[in-house]
């Protein structure tokens, strides 16, 4: 069985919780972890590879607790016309894919710490990121 | 006896190639290390700059005549209205006007991908822009309905007019309530979850002459990439000294511009269509004031820098929709740009909506400009209210 790369968004309420550990050890799935982050407000975003059996189950689970789970079939990018470094993004961003470099203040975008939460393509006022599929 | 300089001696020094123009970013550096009176003496101009949302922007339109003639009585320019209540084949398209047939906020929060400033921008690029129209019929005016694709190029005259443009100042937006707010200050996160500002800061032209010594009736400035000048001062124009809750002077804050240029000169760079989530369609504009050093005190403003200007934190979850008074505290541009504040004893990230890489640009353009002797200042007609016109705001009243 191939692994299959997935999307977690926790809440703050669930990001102290070891749920990795239980779909490792509960539903004894393969964890590859790809990216990580939590970000001061203790929302955390994750990608992950899973292989194994229960995977179905494990994502259920998953769900149960409250972790939003997508598909990664899908990667962001920056369309550099038409972004004019407004900054819109930046606290919004919840891995600092999109962050100001200081002082110079102009918006950078780091796709290797993108995690496709999407947030961006919505929030940005001239529609500068987009979804590739 | 102190320096003062005329605009006919600065405009005679920029004919001769021989004019000192620097930034407001320059001019900071220029005073840190020669002072004041250095500072008024050496340099002539300091240009100024601000790229942002400016919802309060338009622009008027003359379509030319049909054949037969037609008084156009409703009019759409890609779907979007125009406001046509004005001549026969005249018509002003609204930054933030919407297609009739926007979802709006019915799928919360609302998308609002194509508005009046996109219809601008796509004219202002030269895109072909439908343009539909309706009416009653006359004598004179028989035709009742109107189809066609215009360009630019095709029709009379493009005038943008924006009656509220270059805000001197504006909140830092956060939210305290407990829930996602959608706002123009962008999507704003829960319980202090970011903050959302937007000014260039020591750049931003109506900080730099607080106290409107310089712009006025007339003052030509760079305006959507062309040149423009200051017609009025904009609506909502309140200019006043903030003073925080000590009593300490927190920098000048509530002028406004109404701004006026010629369309065609403009372009898609500096005019953008720009959506806020949630919120709305508006206009992303590009303006640049040339500011001249008259005098010392004119230097002296002039060369505020970030830690002398500030935005009062306003929460937008409760006080502001609610128009409830005050705020919670002033914090300098230079914490606003270092990427976090300090709100209620939280630590809050930070984030502008007003591009400070394009306000740097178009003070670097507007300085080209002036320094290669395509531009001179013009001597304002008539200054602009300044603080101690004591304008401001009514607020509206419902009554039964
Ligand atoms: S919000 Fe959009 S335009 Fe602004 S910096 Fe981010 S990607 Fe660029
Ligand atoms: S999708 Fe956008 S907001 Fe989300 S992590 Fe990637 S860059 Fe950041």
């Amino acid at each position: 069985m191939s692994p299959r790369k997935i999307v977690l968004r926790f809440g703050p309420d669930i990001s102290d919780k070891p749920v990795i550990y239980r779909l490792v050890k509960d539903y004894d799935l393969l964890v590859n972890i790809v990216k990580a982050n939590v970000n001061p407000q203790k929302e955390g975003t994750m990608v992950l590879e899973l292989t194994g059996e229960q995977y179905d189950r494990g994502l259920e689970y998953l769900r149960s607790c409250g972790v939003i789970v997508q598909d990664l079939t899908q990667e962001i990018v920056r369309n550099e016309e038409k972004c004019t470094s407004c900054g819109a993004c930046t606290a919004i961003c919840p891995t600092g894919a999109l962050h100001i470099q200081r002082p110079e203040m102009v918006v950078c975008f780091n796709s290797d710490d993108c995690v496709v939460c999407q947030l961006c393509v919505r929030a940005c006022p001239v529609k500068a990121m987009e979804v590739r599929l | 006896m102190s320096l003062e300089k005329t605009y006919a001696e600065i405009n005679a020094k920029i004919k001769a190639g021989k004019a000192v123009v620097v930034t407001a970013e320059e001019l900071i550096q220029i005073v840190e290390e020669k002072g004041i009176s250095r500072a008024t003496r050496e340099v002539d101009v300091v240009t100024t700059g601000t790229f942002a949302p400016m919802c309060s922007s338009g622009a008027f339109l003359n379509f030319g005549h049909s054949q037969p003639r037609m008084k156009m009585q409703k009019v759409w320019l890609n779907g979007v209205p125009a406001y046509a209540g004005i001549a026969a084949v005249d018509a002003y398209i609204g930054a933030t006007e919407l297609p009739e047939d926007d979802p709006l906020n019915s799928n919360y929060p609302g998308e609002f991908r194509y508005g009046g400033g996109h219809v601008i921008q796509d004219l202002v690029a030269g895109k072909p822009v439908k343009l539909r129209a309706i009416s009653y019929g006359t004598d004179c005016y028989p035709r009742r309905q109107l189809e066609t694709t215009i360009t630019l190029s095709d029709i009379n005259e493009a005038i943008l007019f924006n009656p509220r443009n270059a805000y001197q100042n504006y909140n830092c937006a956060v939210n305290l309530g407990n829930k996602t707010i959608y706002t123009y200050m962008g999507m704003l996160k829960p319980n202090l979850g970011n903050a959302h500002y937007s000014t260039s800061g020591q750049l931003s032209p109506l900080l730099k002459d607080p106290h409107f010594k310089t712009i006025g009736i007339g003052t030509r400035i760079f305006l959507g990439g062309g040149i423009g000048y200051v017609a009025w001062h904009g609506t909502q124009h309140f200019p006043a000294i903030q003073k925080d809750s000590a009593g300490n002077d927190c920098g000048p804050a509530g002028g406004t511009l109404a701004v006026i240029g010629d369309l065609k000169q403009m372009s898609p760079e500096w005019l953008v269509g720009t959506s806020y989530l949630g919120y709305g369609a508006t206009l992303s504009v590009g303006i640049g004031v040339p500011i001249p050093l008259l005098n010392e005190e004119i230097t002296l403003y002039a060369a505020a820098t970030d830690r002398d200007l500030y935005a009062p934190i306003v929460d937008y979850s409760e006080a502001y929709p609610n128009r409830q008074p005050g705020n919670l505290g002033y914090v300098s541009y230079a914490e606003l740009k270092s990427g976090k504040i300090n709100v209620q004893g939280k630590e809050v990230p930070t984030a502008p909506l007003s591009s400070y890489p394009r306000a740097k640009k178009i003070a670097a353009i507007l300085k080209d400009w002036i320094a290669s002797g395509q531009f001179l200042l013009t001597e304002p007609v008539k200054l602009l209210p300044g603080p101690e016109a004591g304008l401001c705001g009514k607020p509206l009243h419902s009554k039964e």
